[in-house]
C-alpha cells in the first residue's frame, strides 16, 4: 500500500486521501495512517512546490558550487555538509565522486547576495579548500518538470476508435 | 448518369455518432471522456529514434511485409510476453495499424457469403470491413450478467454451416472486458470443433490490471494454425498517430495478407517502423508506468461509481469503464445528449458499438485524475437528480 502511494503522488502531491483511497480500495483513514507513517519516518520528506520564480516575477539567482573538503576524523564528510546545509540560503548539498566532494547549490535574491555567501561564509570555514562557483542562466527542467514548456490543450480528436 | 457508387458501401450506415460529436466539438467549455487514444504522448526514446531515422536518410520503402528487425523485434516480444512464437520471415506482416491487418485479414480470408461471427458490442470496423469483403456479419450480443465475455454457448448459437471466422475483440473496447484462459480454452473447443478461423484483435494486450494478464488464443492447444492475431502500438506504447500495427499467422494466410498489403499499401511508413523497434527494444518500462497510471484511474472510477450507485461490472482491461444506465429509462443515445447539454461531459453511448451497447454508456479514463475528477463530480450531481426527478 505505502508502495503504492508513493508512486501516485511521486509526480503530483495534492492528491487527497479519498481520492488515495479510491484508486486502491481502501478507507481514506487507511491511507491516511500510511502517510503518517510515512512522513514520521521521513520517506515522505516534506511537500515543496515547483514554482518558476522568474515567471511570477520575481528575481532569483541560483549557483552551484563546486566544494572541495578536507574529511574529518571519525565524521567523514557528514559534519561539514551539515554545517554547510544548515544556511537557508543552500538548497541542496550533495556528497559527490570525481574531481571535487561537494555540491552545493544555493539561491539569493542577487548575485551579490550569492557572491557574499561565498565569500563570507562558505570559503573561510576551516574544512573548506576550494570553491567553484557556477552561476545558472535558464531553468530548462526541474524535479522531471519541464519549466518553459506550454500547457498544451487537448488535440485529440472525436473518433470512435 | 449512372450512380457512381457500388451497393455494398451504400448498404453501410455512417456512424450515427458524428452529429453527437459535432454538438461536443462546438461547446467550448465541455470536457469529453470520449475518445479511444492514450492520453500519453509517445515515450520521448522512441519519438527520438524516429526523428534520428530521418536524419539519416531513412526515407525509403521498406520490404512489404515491414523490416526485418522489426518483424524479429515482434517475434521476440510475443514470445516474451505472451508465450506465442512465430516465424519473423514467413509468419509476421507490418500493418498501417490493427485497423488494416483487420481489413486485410477479412478480405484474404471470407468468399462471398461466408459468415463472420462478430461479438458486440465492439470496435466499430469489424461489420463495415466483413461486408466490404462480401462476408455476412453475424452478430452476438454479449450479456453484461456474463461480464461481457463470450460464452461457448453464445459462439454455439451463432454458428451455422456457413460460419467461417470469429472474430475476437479482447480485452473489450468498449467494455473493458477480459477473457482469461478458462474462457478461451471453452470456446477453442468449439472453434476447433466447427473448424473456425479467429482473428483475434488484441490491440490492447498490454493494457490488463488486477495481475490478470493477458492471454491469447492463440497460445491454446490447436488454436496457432488457425488464429491471426492482430496486435500493435497505438494502445501500449501511445503511439496511435504512428499508425503501426502487425498481424502474425499461418504463414499461408500471412503470405496472402502480404499480397493485398503490397498492392493496396507497398509497405508501412518507415519512419514509424525504425520508431516502433526502439519501442519493442527498449519500451517495457513505459508501458508499466502507462499501465499503473491507467489502473488508479480505473479504481478511482470503479469508486466513484460504487459511490453513486451506478451499476457496473469490474472491467480488466483497455481503458473504458462501461456503467449501466437501464434505471432512468432512457436510451444510451437520449442519456447521452441530456448529460451533454447539462453538465457538458461527453460520453459515448454504448449503441455506438452495436445494439448490444443499448442501455450502456462508454466512458474513457485516458483523460488526467484532474479531469476524471471534475467529470464525475457532474456525472454524480447528473444522475443523483434524474432520480430526485423521479
Amino acid at each position: 500500500m505505502k508502495d503504492k502511494i508513493l508512486q501516485a503522488i511521486d509526480k503530483n502531491s495534492k492528491i487527497t486521501a479519498l481520492d488515495l483511497a479510491r484508486m486502491f480500495n481502501t478507507t481514506e483513514e487507511e491511507v491516511a495512517k500510511c502517510i503518517a507513517e510515512m512522513e514520521a519516518d521521513k520517506i515522505i520528506c516534506g511537500y515543496p512546490t515547483l514554482i518558476n520564480w522568474e515567471k511570477a516575477g520575481n528575481e532569483v539567482v541560483t549557483a552551484l558550487i563546486e566544494v572541495k573538503v578536507t574529511p574529518q576524523r571519525g565524521l567523514g564528510f557528514d559534519k561539514i555538509a551539515e554545517r554547510i546545509y544548515r544556511f537557508e540560503e543552500v538548497t541542496s548539498v550533495y556528497l559527490m565522486s570525481g574531481g571535487f566532494d561537494l555540491t552545493v547549490i544555493i539561491e539569493g535574491k542577487s548575485m551579490r547576495e550569492v557572491a557574499n555567501f561565498v565569500s563570507a561564509k562558505l570559503a573561510p570555514m576551516e574544512a573548506v579548500l576550494s570553491c567553484a562557483t557556477h552561476f545558472v542562466l535558464k531553468k530548462y527542467k526541474e524535479q522531471g518538470i519541464a519549466l518553459a514548456e506550454e500547457v498544451k490543450d487537448d488535440e485529440r480528436i472525436l473518433i470512435l476508435a | 448518369m449512372r450512380d457512381p457508387l457500388n451497393s455494398k458501401i451504400k448498404k453501410i450506415k455512417p456512424s450515427g455518432i458524428r452529429k453527437f460529436f459535432d454538438i461536443v466539438s462546438e461547446m467550448k467549455d465541455a470536457i469529453s471522456l470520449g475518445v479511444g487514444e492514450p492520453d500519453f504522448e509517445t515515450p520521448w526514446h522512441i519519438r527520438e529514434e524516429g526523428i534520428y531515422s530521418l536524419e539519416k536518410g531513412r526515407t525509403h520503402y521498406t520490404s512489404n511485409a515491414g523490416l526485418t528487425e522489426l518483424r524479429a523485434e515482434i517475434c521476440n516480444y510475443l514470445k516474451r510476453r505472451f508465450n506465442l512464437e512465430y516465424n519473423s520471415k514467413t509468419e509476421v506482416l507490418v500493418t498501417i495499424g490493427g485497423s488494416e491487418a483487420i481489413d486485410a485479414a477479412l478480405r484474404v480470408m471470407v468468399d462471398p457469403g461466408d459468415e463472420v461471427i462478430i461479438p458486440e458490442p465492439s470496435y466499430v470496423s469489424y461489420l463495415p470491413c466483413a461486408v466490404l469483403a462480401d462476408a455476412k456479419p453475424v452478430k452476438i450480443e454479449l450479456k453484461a450478467e456474463n461480464d461481457f465475455r463470450l460464452t461457448k454457448q453464445e459462439l454455439l448459437d451463432a454458428i451455422t454451416e456457413k460460419s467461417k471466422i470469429l472474430i475476437l475483440p479482447f480485452p473489450n473496447n468498449p467494455t473493458g472486458s477480459i477473457m482469461e484462459r478458462k474462457d478461451l480454452e471453452e470456446i477453442a473447443e468449439v472453434i476447433r470443433e466447427k473448424d473456425l478461423y479467429v482473428i483475434s484483435d488484441e490491440i490492447y494486450s498490454e493494457l490488463t490490471y488486477g495481475e490478470k494478464n493477458h492471454v491469447s488464443i492463440a497460445e491454446i492447444e490447436g488454436m496457432k494454425e488457425r488464429t491471426i492475431v492482430i496486435n500493435g502500438f497505438s494502445k501500449s506504447y501511445a503511439m496511435t498517430g504512428w499508425r503501426m500495427g502487425y498481424a502474425v499467422g499461418p504463414e499461408c494466410i500471412i503470405k496472402q495478407m502480404t499480397k493485398a498489403h503490397q498492392f493496396a499499401i507497398m509497405c508501412a511508413p518507415t519512419t514509424s517502423q525504425h520508431a516502433a523497434v526502439e519501442a519493442l527494444k527498449n519500451g517495457d518500462p513505459d508501458v508499466e508506468v502507462m499501465r499503473a497510471e491507467y489502473d488508479r484511474r480505473r479504481q478511482y472510477l470503479m469508486s466513484r461509481l460504487s459511490e453513486m450507485k451506478l451499476p457496473c461490472f469490474t472491467p480488466y482491461g483497455a481503458f473504458y469503464v462501461f456503467p449501466c444506465i437501464k434505471e432512468f429509462g432512457m436510451t444510451s443515445e437520449e442519456f447521452a445528449t441530456k448529460f451533454l447539454q447539462e453538465e457538458k461531459v461527453a460520453l459515448v453511448p454504448g449503441t455506438a458499438f452495436g445494439d448490444a451497447g443499448e442501455g450502456f454508456m462508454r466512458i474513457s479514463y485516458a483523460y488526467s485524475l484532474e479531469k476524471l475528477k471534475e467529470a464525475f463530480d457532474r456525472l454524480e450531481r447528473f444522475v443523483n437528480k434524474l432520480r430526485n426527478e423521479k
